[in-house]
């Protein structure tokens, strides 16, 4: 059974929105709205400052609030450990974003609840998700954890890395190089 | 200093600038559920104590509006849901991890349950009425001779209404506001206090106004502990949850909320009552018209600055 996971190197992130633009492609996502998006994130003083970028999207998280609260179980946890919205059991009722700490979920112009599928589709042929694929700077990268030999484990084991908002106990999947 | 800037855009309906997806149709439903909670559990509390004659309006006129009122609440509900045609949904699945799905449950039960407890009563409060087809007269008398189970069944679900809708917010840790336990046993209080107002507004009988105003101010008083317990929690507690009380203390809601739901809705209904009881003012239907709306905006207060309050501040 694999994990999926994203690992994300921020030292390489130059805050093209590439993978915004390319998933907006791949997944037909309804003008303004997006599954991902580009943060940048400045602490310090200046002229003491430090800047990380990030690509963001859902976490796919390992304890999902969205999932739990969600009153149909249309919001589930496919395969691999991805969340998804299973489209034709959402009625909308809109737990699920209240619940998601990231707000990465958005309602689609149809009606029912839509986010970062981690481009299921393409992981069941063999392939990497849209964003990934596109990067130009290589920074996104994705496989499964419970491999050891993955790209993903083996930047984990060998980089420092944080995950976002890790103190509201969902345990995300996306993880920030650093 | 940390500043988080979204570079690549995003301005999504009803995500950003802040969360907004629950609008006027969600405090409506969670107002008009207390009430209901509030209007079936003393009506049934006091069936049970066998006091239907004595007490008309509290066990037999006031439940007539319950079903009305439910209705209401549920086409409040409906108009939410951005997917309306798949509101059959709810009902092809139980996820016990989910209160929605215990609400909708325990809608789906209570509903009918508070159409049945109506039609026990009506003939007691409209001596004229008639049921038009036999069966449907069986039916009535078969709950009446069954009466005092149908009422332990309703009251039960009357709490679960009560209840859950504030344990529907407070589940949701990704709003620190909402993410306390105190909501639930609040929005129960609230509930049953703003169902106690409605009785008051509808009684006509002296001894039945005193029993209600002694019920309120009871209420109130613990509504009162509640709120300032939980703001006693928020303040003793993570930077998240200082932030979410401080949109109470200082920040855009301070007016609103001391103003309205806890000076007008609760002290100040809560010291007319007292003096009512205590025969010192002549009784009038205003303290209980205040509890009223103090009970609709503390629910549209509530469910508006929990959609502010985030982890990120």
């Amino acid at each position: 059974m694999a994990r999926y996971a994203m690992v994300i190197d921020t030292k390489r992130c130059v805050g093209c929105a590439d993978c915004v633009v390319a998933c907006e492609t791949e997944n037909n996502v309804p003008e303004g709205y997006c599954r991902d998006w580009i943060v940048q994130d400045v602490r310090g003083e200046f002229p003491h400052l430090q800047m990380e970028i990030r690509s963001e999207r859902c976490n796919h998280c390992e304890n999902p609030p969205c999932v739990r609260c969600c009153p149909t179980g249309a919001s589930h946890v496919e395969v691999g450990g991805i969340v998804l919205v299973d489209h034709d059991e959402c009625t909308g009722c809109k737990a699920c974003i209240a619940s998601c700490p990231y707000d990465a979920r958005f309602v689609h112009p149809e009606g029912y609840v839509d986010k970062c599928t981690f481009c299921i589709h393409r992981v069941k042929e063999g392939r990497d998700p849209a964003c990934v694929e596109v990067c130009p700077t290589h920074c996104l990268h994705f496989g499964d954890l419970d491999d050891p030999d993955s790209e993903v484990s083996k930047l984990l084991k060998t980089r420092p890395y944080h995950t976002l908002l890790p103190e509201a106990g969902t345990k995300p999947k996306v993880f920030y190089l650093i | 200093m940390r500043e988080i800037t979204i570079t690549s855009g995003r301005n999504m309906h009803l995500i950003d600038p802040h969360l907004s997806i629950w609008g006027w149709q969600i405090p409506v439903y969670l107002f008009i559920g207390g009430l209901v909670s509030g209007i079936l559990f003393f009506s049934t509390l006091y069936y049970i104590r066998g006091k239907a004659d004595e007490l008309k309006t509290i066990v037999r006129v006031t439940p007539l509006l319950a079903p009305i009122l439910l209705a209401l609440g549920l086409l409040a509900l409906f108009l939410d849901l951005e997917y309306k045609l798949h509101v059959f949904r709810f009902y092809t699945n139980i996820r016990l991890q989910s209160p929605m799905s215990w609400g909708s449950w325990t809608l789906a039960a209570i509903f009918p349950l508070s159409i049945i407890w109506a039609a026990m009563h009506i003939e007691h409060v409209l001596p004229n009425w008639k049921w038009r087809y036999h069966w449907l007269r069986t039916g009535v008398t078969f709950f009446q001779k069954n009466g005092k189970i149908v009422a332990w069944i309703v009251m039960l679900y009357s709490i679960l209404l009560g209840m859950y809708t504030g344990i529907l917010l407070s589940a949701f840790n990704a709003r620190p506001l909402w993410n306390t336990s105190i909501l639930g046993p609040l929005f129960l209080v609230s509930g049953l206090s703003t169902g106690v107002a409605l009785n008051i507004l509808l009684s006509k009988n002296h001894r039945e106004k005193h029993l209600l105003n002694q019920i309120d101010v009871m209420a109130i008083g613990v509504e009162v502990f509640l709120i300032i317990h939980m703001f006693m929690g928020f303040l003793a507690s993570t930077q998240q949850k200082i932030e979410a009380a401080k949109m109470f203390l200082g920040g855009p809601y301070t007016a609103g909320f001391w103003v309205f739901v806890f000076g007008l809705g609760l002290i100040l209904p809560a010291l007319a009552e007292l003096l009512e009881v205590r025969g010192k003012i002549t009784p009038t239907r205003v303290p209980s018209l205040f509890v009223l709306i103090g009970g609709l905006i503390l629910r549209f207060i509530i469910v508006q600055a929990g959609q502010l309050s985030h982890w990120t501040f």
